[in-house]
């Protein structure tokens, strides 16, 4: 049964900004819904003698020191920008009509 | 817009208790950025300073700067808190172009320092400020709003964004409420982010310069009925950016809220935007709850567990703070609480004390720096460090004084020389020829002329009025334009007028 919809990848596609077609829709819902079951599979094995964790990965303290990298270049950097403005990324409209 | 209406500042706190609370934010010195090793500089050209990581392309990946663990936990010990043995980044999501990520890595529910205080003096009392918490967060990018009249957000029709700043080490320390401060409020606010700024210098972690946003300050006021217990409703003063707008805003803030309670209304918990120009607020978004920023655990960042012995060491390492020193000044100085403040509230006693190790003695460092140099700053509207005399200078200008070369006219000149440009203290008194008369003979010449041209003082004086000779004294001071050692051509006068005192 599926549980994802197709409106919602469309809805989770336009957020993304991907473009889909109609057959991608459907073809997605499906995997993420096989995705999502997965992911359910964890609520079985969770009980209350396993404590909560953030992080896969036993680690603590993983550090680089101060030191400077090489930046993008200005048009590396905007090159993926739907819209540039004077060397910076140009966005619409931050506060919505009632501010 | 509706007006706002002010209650008078006595009558507001003869009637209303206020209670602070300050977040402030420092932007850590470090070469690189906090997750990234983009470079940090203030002012380069936009979108120069930006990489995959500070700009969220896919795949990318954060990795901590221990500089600045290292930095905020130092901060934290100079603020005498507790230094938590284990705790981790969180993400504080948000919608706003101002972070690529969607969210801005920050510290929740684990800040790395908790629990200290900062002692502030505030007239000649000491205010102890509990500080909540004190965690380590990236900056945001900087937005341009573009087609509103004002070059404000509101009535923008687009914003163009710059991400160097975005991902720079931001420290965040919150204070406690701070209640009790009545009627001294505004200045005990000013003193906690002057003294707070004094720190971040003392300890190198931050140039905390508050016209670059280096230290930026929200300033949180409520006001309670006299004799209430119940704290009202606060609203969060964002914008002050600089020690007297922290003071104003508070100042402000009080009076309006207080008479909005008087005339029965309520208190609305909002951002509200500081007018350097009018030294008002206006009010800005309301201020989301906590729980909209959805925070959660980093997964990109594993936990921070900082050795014990490491941060027994940092705290060792500490430097002299601020407070101590001034202490340790004052009693090497000899100077009153009320000159050390005063020296304090001038930003002089850096100067002071470099003047002293160029050489000067104290009273004679503070008189210049608080007396000429002060008037001066004031005059051009400029801090008193940013004048363009040295300490070393005026150190050899105090020099030149006590050996006799100049009196304190000449010396004002001299400084004068110096502030204009035209040298170092030498070179202003050599091209100004602003040396005392020290040679008798053209100093006995000039006064030869004056007592001539004096005839019934001289008169007087030789007939035992020895108070007249001050009017022969100024003759000669005027004659030499101010030239001539004012002792020497007294005793020179009445040894010629045949009189002893």
């Amino acid at each position: 049964m599926s549980v994802i919809t197709r409106e919602e990848v469309a809805h989770l596609a336009r957020l993304s900004r991907l473009a889909l077609a109609d057959e991608e829709l459907d073809h997605f819902a499906a995997q993420l819904d096989q995705i999502v079951g997965a992911v359910a599979r964890v609520a079985e094995v969770a009980t209350a003698d396993i404590p909560p964790s953030s992080h896969a990965l036993p680690l603590e303290n993983v550090f680089r020191p101060d030191e400077v990298r090489p930046s993008l270049t200005p048009d590396q950097a905007l090159s993926g920008a739907p819209a540039v403005e004077d060397d910076r990324f140009r966005v619409p409209r931050i506060l919505g009509e009632e501010a | 817009m509706s007006t706002t209406t002010f209650m008078p500042y006595d009558e507001a706190l003869a009637r209303f208790e206020p209670v602070l609370g300050l977040e402030t934010h420092v932007e850590l010195g470090t070469a690189s950025k906090m997750f990234c090793g983009c470079p940090t500089a203030f002012g380069a050209p936009p979108n120069t300073q930006v990489c995959p990581v500070c700009l969220a392309l896919p795949g990318s990946l954060p990795v901590a700067n221990a500089t600045a663990i290292e930095s905020t936990i130092r901060i934290g010990l100079a603020l005498n808190c507790s230094i938590a043995e284990w705790c981790r980044f969180a993400r504080k999501n948000y919608f706003y172009p101002d972070m690529p990520k969607n969210y801005q890595i920050s510290q929740y529910d684990e800040p790395l320092c908790v629990d200290g205080y900062l002692d502030v003096e505030v007239e000649g009392t000491t205010v102890r400020i509990g500080i909540e918490r004190v965690h380590l967060e990236e900056d945001t990018g900087k937005s341009t709003h573009v087609g509103g009249s004002t070059g404000r957000i509101q009535g923008a029709d687009h914003s163009i964004v710059d991400y160097n700043r975005a991902g720079i080490p931001l420290v965040e320390i919150v204070t406690k409420p701070i209640p009790g401060t009545d009627r001294l409020a505004p200045e005990v606010a000013r003193a906690y982010v002057t003294e707070l700024r004094e720190l971040m210098r003392t300890l190198g972690v931050s140039d905390v310069r508050m016209e670059e946003g280096s230290l930026r300050c929200d300033v949180n006021v409520s006001l309670m009925p006299r004799g209430s217990a119940e704290w009202g409703t606060r609203t969060e003063t964002k914008n002050v950016n600089s020690l007297r707008s922290v003071e104003r805003s508070v100042r402000s803030e009080i009076e309006r809220q207080a008479a909005i309670l008087a005339d029965g209304g309520r208190i609305i918990q909002e951002t509200r935007h500081f007018h350097e120009d009018t030294g008002f607020t206006t009010s800005g978004r309301s201020k989301e709850e906590a729980q909209d920023y959805r925070y959660f655990p980093e997964p990109d960042l594993v936990p921070i567990a900082p050795d014990p012995a490491w941060v027994a060491g940092l705290k060792a390492g500490l430097p002299e703070l601020p407070s101590v020193r001034r202490k340790r000044l004052q009693a090497e100085w000899g100077v009153s609480d009320l000159d050390m403040a005063a020296m304090h509230n001038a930003d002089a006693i850096g100067l002071v004390e470099a003047t002293v190790a160029a050489g000067a003695p104290a009273a004679d460092a503070r008189k210049w720096w608080m007396g000429e140099l002060a008037r001066r700053a004031n005059e051009g509207g400029v801090a008193l460090a940013e004048l363009p005399i040295t300490p070393a200078q005026v150190a050899r200008v105090t020099e030149l004084v006590a050996s006799g070369a100049l009196n304190d006219k000449l010396a004002r000149q001299v400084l004068e020389g110096v502030l204009a440009g035209e040298g170092a203290p030498d070179e202003v008194v050599a091209a100004r020829g602003l040396q005392i008369v020290n040679d008798e003979g053209a100093l006995s010449a000039i006064i030869d002329e004056v007592i001539a041209a004096n005839a019934d003082a001289a008169e007087k004086i030789r007939g035992g009025k020895i108070a007249a000779v001050g009017a022969l004294v100024g003759g000669v001071m005027k004659a030499s334009r101010g030239k001539a050692d004012a002792g020497r051509a007294r005793a020179l006068i009445l040894e010629k007028l045949g009189v002893s005192e």
